[in-house]
């Protein structure tokens, strides 16, 4: 059942194929008697683009969550180019990881979350530079003050916020709000960038500017996973969307399959109730 | 066809568009001329036999009334008026005012008296003792109360119980008990002595009563009873903040300590910011039981300067005046405290009362209210 996503285009791989391959299997989770996560299996190669989609209550986000250890698996494990996330493999045991390990393993998982989750008392440049000069860093050093604000103006001119660098959280519109988040996540220059649902606290006419933003990260090399209800965004920049139904991988694919020709009845259902008429044209 | 059409018969009817109005007018025209080379052909419009009249009239002399609502956009602006408000300030000020009078001309009050000790310098030392109390239990204590409100929060079951405990013993006993049980624990026990429990290993030894003063027992009163307030107010604080922050804070590898006092702890500030002040004012006047030690701080020294001299009231109202001058100072810290920890969480930042006063006289200057009435009668 295993199926990869395989980077689309020849530009792709020309990139650097070792850095950003997720690997999750026969993961499990409880939240008490409800088991939210039914053995999922998934593998996403290193620059890939995985979009996941499914009803509320699917186990989407908890399996995003899991990848960077904000959510322990009770069952299975996921591995990230071939080292676990949160255990240190010891013979036939896995040992959870200390903290510190444990945050190491996360600055190269960046996260963007829906409701954004920015440091509402920092300015967004400070929003952007706290991480890289505090974190515990795999392989790098942190970045001295200096260095930190110099990556920080040029992430945030990357999501075309330079000229607000100096503002606070709130008196940024949401869809700014997101790209200053996303600039976050990838301050620390991670493998991968978790978006968990990005665009669903926005209003209809910000969300195109935060998905332009995730659409020119497609192309960067960076493996994405994306929990999304934009249908239409999904078909765009996906190599593999999985639907996700009731803890389970129902079924997965490229865009092309999932969207037209899903072989699951549950699939079609889904798509009939929340695409609309005219995207299938 | 009958989209493009149909914005041209909205704007014919609106006489103050053709003329004022260019920009968006020459560009409807532009594309109206284009699509319509005649006049007669707005017919899918409401009043198509109207509409076209109507239009080249108002190039002539049509008054803005036509379309049955007036104007109302040049007219001056009348606030409410709040008769009531003012009887009340009368009312108010003219109790104010009494009392005033009386607390000048009652010859009880001694004012002759109270000046006399105000600035003495056995009342200045007492203050400054009170000040010193204040400082060095309030910091303590809050300090303690901070690392008992997170070993409260912490996943560790021992040091819950053990905050928790804490809290509980010196939240439930008076002050007055606490204070006075410190300062004879000579009595209970008459050394103290550093070293591992049931051995006869002991890294130091002091007699009890040499090593507990009265500014000790003060000091040591003041800060545990302070701290087990304080943690509870700081616990409060830190529940305040949204769990969101802690996640992307763990999320984006910064370390727990750094969550602490970088993210969650100047967030917390704005929750804990008033009622720490209130704790502090009330540190201020909490020390004066202190007296029971004999400790030479404000409300002492007056105490026993009105024992020898009898004029108790104006002592007692020396003390009172030292506390109000501490407590306003205070609340004036707080102002601009609570300001500093306010940025983010408010659009703007509130303005200063200073910044208050330029902008009261800077908008209720004469020039400016000439040009309003200019405003209001054109």
């Amino acid at each position: 059942m295993t199926t990869s996503v395989r980077p689309a285009t020849g530009a792709r791989e020309a990139l650097e194929t070792t850095r950003g391959l997720v690997e999750i299997t026969k993961v499990r989770k409880s939240f008490g008697s409800t088991e939210v996560l039914k053995g999922i299996t998934l593998s996403v190669e290193p620059g890939g683009v995985a979009v996941i989609v499914g009803p509320s209550g699917s186990g989407k986000s908890t399996l995003l969550r899991t990848i960077n250890h904000l959510e322990k698996v009770d069952a299975g494990f996921i591995a990230i180019d071939g080292t676990v996330v949160g255990y240190e493999v010891r013979g036939q045991r896995l040992h959870e990881l200390r903290e510190k390990e444990i945050l190491k393993q996360r600055t190269e998982i960046g996260m963007v979350f829906q409701n954004f989750n920015l440091f509402p008392h920092l300015t967004a440049l400070e929003n952007v530079t706290e991480a890289p000069v505090v974190a515990p860093r795999a392989g790098k050093p942190r970045l001295s003050k200096a260095e930190a604000r110099e990556r920080g103006l040029e992430l945030l001119d990357r999501v075309g916020l330079k000229d607000r660098a100096g503002a606070y959280p709130r008196q940024l519109s949401g869809g700014q709000q997101q790209r200053v988040a996303i600039a976050q996540a990838l301050a620390l220059d991670p493998k991968i960038l978790l978006f968990d649902e990005p665009t669903s606290a926005l209003d209809p006419e910000l969300v195109n500017e935060v998905l332009d933003v995730i659409r020119g990260l497609a192309k960067s090399g960076t493996t994405l996973i994306i929990v999304t209800h934009e249908m239409g965004f999904a078909r765009d920049v996906a190599d593999t969307v999985v639907f996700m139904d009731q803890g389970q991988i129902v079924e997965q694919g490229t865009p092309q399959e999932i969207f037209t020709s899903p072989r699951e009845e549950r699939t079609r259902s889904f798509f009939s109730k929340v695409i609309e008429p005219a995207f299938n044209i | 066809m009958s989209s493009t059409a149909t914005p041209v018969a909205h704007s014919a009817p609106e006489p103050a568009s053709a003329g004022t109005e260019s920009a968006p007018g020459t560009t409807t025209s532009g594309t109206a001329v284009a699509a319509v080379p005649g006049t007669d052909v707005p017919a899918p419009g409401a009043g198509p036999g109207t509409a076209a009249p109507a239009a080249t009239g108002a190039a002539g002399a049509a008054p803005a009334g036509r379309r049955g609502a007036t104007d109302y956009a040049d007219y001056r602006l009348v606030p409410a008026r709040h008769p009531w408000r003012w009887v009340g300030t009368a009312v108010v000020g003219l109790g104010v005012a009494g009392i005033a009078w009386s607390l000048a001309t009652n010859p009880r009050w001694e004012w002759g008296v109270v000046a006399q000790w105000f600035t003495a310098q056995s009342i200045v030392n007492g203050l400054l003792e009170t000040l010193k109390l204040t400082a060095i239990s309030g910091a303590l204590g809050f300090i303690l109360g901070f690392v008992l409100a997170l070993m409260r929060l912490s996943a560790s079951p021992l040091l819950v119980s053990v905050s928790w405990t804490f809290s509980w013993i010196f939240r439930s006993t008076p002050l007055l008990v606490q204070m006075l049980l410190w300062y004879n624990l000579g009595y209970l026990y008459e050394k103290i002595s550093l070293g591992i429990p049931f051995t006869d290993v002991r890294f130091f030894e002091a007699q009890t009563t040499t090593l507990i003063s009265q500014f000790a027992a003060a000091v040591l009163g003041l800060t545990l009873n302070q701290a087990a307030y304080s943690a509870e107010i700081i616990r409060g604080g830190i529940l305040s903040v949204d769990q969101g922050q802690l996640e992307a804070a763990a999320a984006l590898g910064i370390p727990a300590w750094r969550r602490s006092t970088r993210i969650v702890l100047p967030q917390a500030m704005r929750a804990i910011l008033p009622t720490a002040f209130n704790e502090v004012i009330g540190l201020v006047k909490g020390t004066s039981i202190v007296y029971v030690l004999a400790y030479s701080e404000l409300f002492y020294t007056v105490q026993v300067i009105y024992n020898r001299t009898q004029q108790v009231l104006p002592l007692l109202l020396v003390a009172t005046l030292w506390y109000v001058v501490i407590t306003s100072v205070l609340s004036v810290f707080q102002y601009y405290i609570e300001r500093h920890y306010s940025k983010g969480a408010v659009r703007t930042v509130p303005l200063t009362p200073l910044q208050k006063a330029r902008k009261f006289l800077a908008t209720h200057a004469p020039a400016t209210r000439e040009t309003a009435q200019e405003r209001g009668t054109r």
